[in-house]
């Protein structure tokens, strides 16, 4: 085993057990904190992937600004009543639970069996220079123009969103 | 931006112009609802009139995702007329909910710019981007009445189960391109017979065929469809059935309509795409009879009409690719005008019409019910209102395919429906009823039904002409 895969078995660890306690967790404010923990990993990621660039995007913007914001929220809402919002363990939830597991399974026996062929791929040698920030720009703003100027109209829907819905006084 | 790029991408800038070009008058203008109401009009129209006229001039912009000309200018014309009739009625109703701001209008634009990205992209990210943007748009204003216990319910479900969707269609855009090592729709559909040797491309193409049924409505993903289309506010639902409806097949008629030409191997997606068509079909149409609602009957209605219309995907031919896109436009009329009727009778904001407020229409207000009565007639597929000839080129196009199963199932289911849709005739003709309904029309509501009976009534004249008109600009 090489470096490269002990590290991503041990970042896989850490991402899919923070994610799972992550919804088994009752207590909001240790919800968030696994989350946290969660984007870190995902962080170790895009490293191992050679995108340097969005690895720091993603610790800067997700496990930084944004999840400061969620603390926040949470901690103004006061959740201090979540057996409230426990569901009782019923037929719906069995099936439900049913069909996840399969669909796990089939992702499973896809991924380590079917398409093992194509998950073996070569990183290619120039891919640390492709996760530059010199790169990415260059291609965001020739290739992906229009993808990259749309993405501000959908955060500009967001904010008009936030007021329609939480500002506008209705008579 | 070359002078040619920007002449041809027009129709994207005066919407996306106006989007925020309405947010300023409505930031520094005061009593800006009427100013915004009209500003909306002469733009719509404005795109109406230049997609039409530079429709011969096909071209790619921006290193090939962007498409324009041909048959993005044709769903451009569908998507804005819609968007205009519906906004053209949407005044009163908002008026008379106490509702009426400047934001319905900014939204009602940016989720048409969404849409709008839909069809012209040949990029599998700005088809994402153009789906959210509209989705976004969508969620906000299926509960854009949030006093309204049923737009909030309706809004959280309907994002809800959208996020979940998206993720969908999201982790498959990511999966084929991993296979394919591009986004760009038309360097995959070349590669199309080598990558689906790829398991991992196959996985990718299900999951994004998931993520588009759920825009469409289609069994098994329309859960959301019934409460969300009865919980808007009426002119919201009738702009998501009909132009939201328009984007998503669109964009699967893109992604798909290198299945037209013989070389590509289509029959798995065509299997799937055909089950999904089935389900849809006969579940929409039996659930619809139980339904005495008339917002989730149409709602049932559109997931059967969703139905109908992968028959004309799955067939994987250029008769029924245009079948679909005739389908529809016709479907976007009869949608619209029904809703729009619907809300014309809505006072109490927190009721809901239901068949009994039917009763007797015949008798106090003739027009309205010869109209409700002929888009029944229409959306039941009788001759010869347009609705009739959107299922005979879809049926047509299944058999040409060698899918005759398809057709019969889809005669029918559509003879199951014929029961749900008369059944509103009946209530209006044959039973009367002594309390007289108010109906609170205005000439804007009936400019918009006279012309969407007349466009549905020329569909079923003329559909040659129209049928014509599509398969020369599909690629």
């Amino acid at each position: 085993m090489t470096l490269e895969q002990i590290t991503f078995i041990i970042l896989a660890l850490i991402g899919l057990t923070s994610a799972l306690m992550l919804i088994i967790q009752k207590n909001p404010v240790y919800s968030v904190l696994l989350l946290i923990l969660h984007f870190f990993a995902l962080a170790g990621f895009y490293l191992l992937l050679n995108a340097q660039f969005i690895a720091v995007l993603q610790i800067l913007v997700y496990a930084g600004a944004i999840m400061v914001l969620f603390v926040f929220v949470i901690m103004l809402l006061n959740l201090s009543n979540e057996e409230a919002l426990k569901d009782p363990f019923n037929l719906r939830k069995i099936i439900a639970s049913i069909f996840g597991v399969v669909l796990i399974l089939q992702f499973g026996v896809f991924f380590f069996i079917k398409a093992k062929d194509d998950l073996n791929v070569t990183i290619s040698p120039n891919s640390i220079e492709a996760g530059s920030i010199k790169k990415i720009s260059e291609v965001l703003f020739s290739t992906y123009l229009i993808p990259f100027e749309v993405t501000s109209f959908i955060l500009l829907v967001g904010i008009i969103a936030a007021i329609v819905l939480a500002k506008r006084k209705f008579e | 931006m070359e002078q040619q790029t920007f002449l041809n991408i027009l129709p994207i800038l005066i919407v996306s112009t106006t989007t925020i070009a309405t947010i300023f008058v409505e930031a520094f203008y005061k009593r800006s609802d009427n100013l915004i109401y009209w500003l909306s009009i002469v733009s719509l129209i404005l795109t109406l009139i230049y997609s039409i006229l530079t429709i011969n001039v096909q071209n790619l912009n921006f290193s090939n995702t962007l498409h324009s000309g041909g048959i993005t200018n044709l769903f451009y014309f569908v998507l804005s007329l819609t968007s205009l009739l519906v906004i053209i009625s949407a005044r009163d109703y908002l008026l008379r909910a106490k509702y009426h701001h400047g934001e319905f209008y900014i939204l009602i634009f940016s989720s048409l710019l969404g849409m709008m990205l839909m069809a012209s992209s040949r990029d599998l990210i700005l088809t994402f981007l153009g789906l959210e943007l509209m989705s976004l748009s969508f969620y906000v204003l299926a509960g854009y009445n949030r006093k309204v216990l049923f737009n909030n319910e309706a809004s959280l479900k309907y994002f809800l189960l959208g996020a979940f969707a998206s993720g969908f269609l999201l982790y498959g855009i990511a999966l084929i391109y991993g296979s394919a090592q591009t986004t760009n729709i038309l360097l995959i559909v070349n590669e199309f017979n080598n990558l689906l040797l790829k398991p991992l491309f196959v996985l990718g193409l299900v999951l994004l065929l998931i993520g588009f049924s759920f825009k469409v409505a289609s069994v098994p993903f329309h859960m959301w469809v019934p409460d969300v289309y009865e919980g808007s506010p009426t002119v919201v639902s009738a702009l998501m059935s009909t132009a939201g409806k328009t984007a998503a097949f669109a964009a699967l008629i893109i992604s798909f309509y290198g299945s037209t030409t013989s070389q590509v191997n289509f029959e798995i997606v065509a299997k799937i795409i055909s089950y999904l068509a089935i389900a849809s079909m006969l579940i929409g149409s039996i659930t619809a009879i139980a339904q005495t609602n008339l917002k989730r009957m149409l709602a049932y209605s559109s997931i059967a009409h969703a139905g109908y219309m992968l028959i004309g995907i799955a067939s994987a031919n250029k008769l029924g690719m245009s079948g679909v896109i005739f389908y529809l436009i016709v479907y976007s009329f009869m949608n619209v005008a029904s809703f729009i009727l619907i809300s014309l009778m809505e006072n109490d904001f927190e009721k809901r019409i239901s068949l009994n407020d039917f009763i007797g229409l015949a008798n106090t207000h003739p027009w309205y019910a010869a109209i409700m009565a002929l888009m029944m007639f229409a959306l039941s597929g009788l001759p010869p209102f347009g609705g009739f000839f959107g299922k005979y080129y879809v049926f047509l196009a299944a058999i040409k395919a060698d899918l005759t199963y398809l057709a019969v199932i889809g005669v029918i289911s559509s003879v199951i429906s014929a029961y749900f849709y008369l059944r509103v005739v009946v209530y209006m003709y044959f039973r009367t009823n002594e309390e007289r309904k108010d109906i609170f029309h205005t000439s804007a509501d009936n400019f918009v039904l006279v012309l969407c009976t007349l466009f549905v009534l020329q569909l079923g004249i003329t559909p040659n002409l129209v049928l014509d008109l599509i398969t020369r600009f599909l690629p």
